[in-house]
């Protein structure tokens, strides 16, 4: 039987989680005998291939790439998890949320501290993503199946949730892996 | 204003005996003669009170007739409740905005008039309603509010306003206001003739414990809605502990759709005071506090000389007709407006000076209450049972109503009826007579309870008027066919999420998330597991919040969800994409499109 697939990206996040997730140390030859995977920064696969058992999602969604990256995780994905408190709640980069747009836009590209742009234009390839008017936690554009609180979550509590969901056990976790004071 | 500004802190101060439990009376009459309790203002009240600046500022944020900055000369306060809104509020609302040329929560570029919504003002049998500082005004229409508006831009005077006066006491030269008592229905125990003093002279010819064994036999209990046996509150209060004990008259009356007290202040106050110095003699108190809401600042000075009247006829005072030993006088606490000061332990806070916060419970107030004294806290009509007890002894009381739920009930009706006002009803009766009377047959549901009661679907019309059934505070909203109950929930939210104290989180967040999510439902974009998790998270606000606000919040979704299920089921459908409907990605994007200049591929591939 061919062995189960789990996709990871970042979206709005800091790629602190995906650092959290390779913090399972040794354990990672563990978890490629367990699971392959599909679309993911870890193997740089860029298109799902196929069905996904478990999208780990890191990060909320700021721009319309974000929210689209994330909407094909929903549909290739049986189970989704919210990864960490970007991803959550929006985290830092939800503090622009009280911020008009086009201050932030300014800020960023025209009076920042450090900008040089003597062209005083704000970058306009169609390449370049445009911002949702605010950051939005995952859970709010997409039905989100579980949420791995922490910034970043800790690699036992990811372990542990991932083996559980992968060998069909309820996920339990203890609650030191959950405890964050 | 600056320059007397230390010698009028002074002097208001130096009128309260400087006494820093008066804060609410204090920093009322900084915000009447400046307009606002400012910086500077709250530094010299510190100073001259001995205490923090932080715990005046906590205080004066937290009522909503109090404000650290200017408002204007004279504040508009239009009720923006339901039953105001389905009388054309709205309307009056743009009117009033038009003819001032500013928007709600702004004021005049010249300071003279703020535009302000306020909660319900107890007027709902008389909608839409306003205040005008202190003044009311009833029965607005676009071009009454217009008239208002250029009326005050003319003289400035809010009490010239007032043409025409209501009925019975409203037109007394203390009260003059336009308020109507509408009183429709007079039963056997409240509107009934009254014998000044006699009340008081039978219990004092009696022992304080035979007074709290008639309260008893009567099996009086409190009519703000909880139904605690009187009795027995009074006799906790009594066997409590310590030197000094103190009876509260709860005139907080807040709950939307309520305005009965209203109705009895006006009408029997002295039927109200005398309860409460039958309190005291009962429970061994000599002071009492009428705890009276801000909105109801109009009967004020008429209270003031009932109370006047009754020292000189020695009902109040010392050796209270002749009773040596027997002392009892009380005083008018002004609230602000805050609905939580009409929870007993929030009360409590705001006649200490105190920001309306709930306190932890226990200690109960009957053991440790105002200033840490044992104190009861009456509902008005409670208090007024409680004369009438005395009056004609329990038998006849208890000859009212039923077994569990003795003597008659004030019910203020509202809404899609004919008859709007107050009834005085037997406990026991069946809504649909309610119904019945009040001209309401055609209702689709009731509102019982107020904002916090239960929504009451067609079906459930049979169920009756009492403490084992309907339980309720007097409030009756009514609506008929062309309502819609989801509507009407979502607007009881609106008002929760206002008035939540901010205390506890399942209150001040839970409230919030619960609104949203009804939103989403009647937006259209509801699935089925919403109406899961409104359940759910309606639960978990309504048990484990601190208070009665926030254990009774989530009723308008909880009620409709259990009597309106349909309603919802109709709403929500199932969707398979997993997608969230409520999140729409060309309107999230639509701002950064302005700016940039080009349109999103993805929002409109």
């Amino acid at each position: 039987m061919a062995k189960p697939k789990v996709a990871t990206t970042s979206l709005a996040g800091c790629f602190g989680c995906h650092m959290s997730i390779l913090d399972i140390d040794e354990r990672i030859l563990k978890l490629v005998e367990l699971v392959d995977f599909d679309k993911s920064p870890i193997d740089d696969i860029k298109k799902f291939t196929g069905r996904c058992a478990v999208g780990l999602i890191e990060g909320g969604c700021c721009n319309e790439e974000n929210v689209e990256v994330l909407r094909s995780f929903r549909e290739h994905c049986d189970v989704l998890i919210s990864l960490g408190d970007c991803a959550i709640m929006g985290g830092i980069p939800a503090l622009r949320n009280t911020i008009p747009l086009q201050e932030c836009y300014d800020e960023a590209y025209l009076n920042g501290p450090t900008v040089h742009n003597p062209s005083r234009q704000i970058p306009n390839d169609p390449e370049l993503p445009l911002l949702l008017h605010k950051v939005y936690p995952c859970h709010e554009v997409v039905k989100i199946d579980y949420h791995l609180a922490g910034c970043p979550p800790p690699a036992d509590t990811i372990w542990e949730a991932l083996v559980a969901l992968l060998t069909n056990k309820p996920v339990a976790l203890p609650y030191e892996l959950v405890k964050y004071d | 204003m600056s320059d007397n500004l230390p010698a009028v802190v002074h002097e208001i101060c130096q009128a309260h005996g400087g006494d820093r439990t008066r804060l609410m009376d204090i920093v009322r009459a900084m915000q009447q003669k400046f307009g606002c309790v400012s910086g500077p203002a709250m530094e010299l009240l510190a100073k001259e009170l001995s205490i923090h600046r932080v715990e005046i500022e906590s205080l004066v944020s937290f009522y909503s007739f109090l404000s650290t900055r200017p408002k204007g000369q004279v504040v508009i306060r239009l009720c923006n409740d339901v039953i105001d809104q389905m009388a054309g509020a709205d309307e009056v609302a743009r009117a009033f905005e038009e003819e001032l040329g500013i928007k709600f929560g702004q004021t005049t570029p010249d300071g003279k008039i703020s535009l302000e919504y306020t909660a319900c003002i107890g007027m709902c049998d008389q909608v839409p309603a306003a205040l005008v500082n202190d003044v009311v005004v009833t029965e607005l229409s676009t071009d009454a509010a217009r008239r208002i508006v250029r009326e005050l831009r003319k003289h400035g005077d809010p009490t010239r306003l007032v043409t025409r006066h209501g009925d019975g006491c409203n037109g007394h030269e203390l009260v003059r206001a336009m308020v109507m008592n509408n009183i429709r229905q007079r039963g056997s125990i409240i509107f009934t003739p009254t014998n000044r003093g006699e009340a008081i002279r039978k219990a004092l010819a009696i022992t304080p414990a035979e007074v709290i064994r008639a309260v008893k036999t009567a099996r009086l209990r409190g009519r703000g809605g909880a139904g605690f046996p009187t009795g027995m509150k009074w006799e906790f209060t009594r066997a409590a502990g310590g030197e000094q004990r103190c009876v509260l008259c709860n005139a907080d009356e807040g709950e939307p759709g309520t305005f009965k007290d209203r109705v009895l202040l006006t009408e029997m106050p002295d039927r109200v005071f005398a309860g409460m110095t039958i309190a005291g003699y009962a429970i061994g108190a000599d002071e009492g506090i009428l705890y009276l809401r801000g909105e109801y600042a109009y009967l004020r000075a008429y209270l003031e000389q009932i109370l006047a009247k009754r020292r000189q006829d020695n009902l109040l005072g010392n050796n209270i007709l002749g009773k040596r030993a027997f002392k009892f006088d009380l005083r008018i606490q002004m609230g602000a407006g805050a609905y939580i000061c009409g929870e007993e332990t929030a009360l409590i806070s705001s006649c200490e000076g105190l920001r309306g916060d709930p306190k932890n419970r226990p200690p109960f107030p009957a053991q440790k209450g105002y200033l840490g004294r044992p104190t009861v806290v009456n509902n008005v009509e409670t208090l007024c049972c409680v004369t009438k007890i005395l009056e004609e002894g329990p038998a006849t009381f208890a000859e009212f109503g039923s077994q569990g739920s003795t003597g008659t009930k004030l019910l203020s009706i509202s809404g899609d009826c004919r008859s709007r006002g107050v009834f005085e009803v037997p406990f026991g009766i069946k809504l649909s007579e309610v119904l019945k009377l009040a001209g309401g047959e055609d209702a689709i549901a009731v509102q019982v309870g107020g904002a916090s009661g239960q929504m009451v679907a067609r079906e459930e019309f049979n169920r009756t008027i009492c403490y084992d059934d309907l339980a309720t505070g007097g409030s009756l909203m009514v609506f008929g066919p062309e309502r819609n109950v989801l509507e009407v929930a979502d607007k009881f939210m609106a008002f929760f999420v206002e008035e939540s104290c901010g205390y506890c989180t399942p209150c001040r967040v839970g409230n919030v998330l619960l609104k949203d999510r009804l939103e989403r439902i009647t937006a259209g974009c509801g699935e089925p597991a919403d109406l899961e998790y409104l359940q759910e998270l309606g639960t978990t606000v309504k048990t484990m919040s601190r208070c009665g606000l926030g254990q009774t919040s989530a009723n308008p979704i909880l009620t409709t969800l259990k009597n309106f299920r349909a309603t919802y089921n109709a709403l929500v459908k199932k969707r398979g994409d997993g997608r969230q409907p409520a999140f729409d990605l060309a309107a999230a994007v639509a701002e950064a499109e302005t700016i940039i200049g080009r349109k999103s591929t993805h929002a409109h591939a």
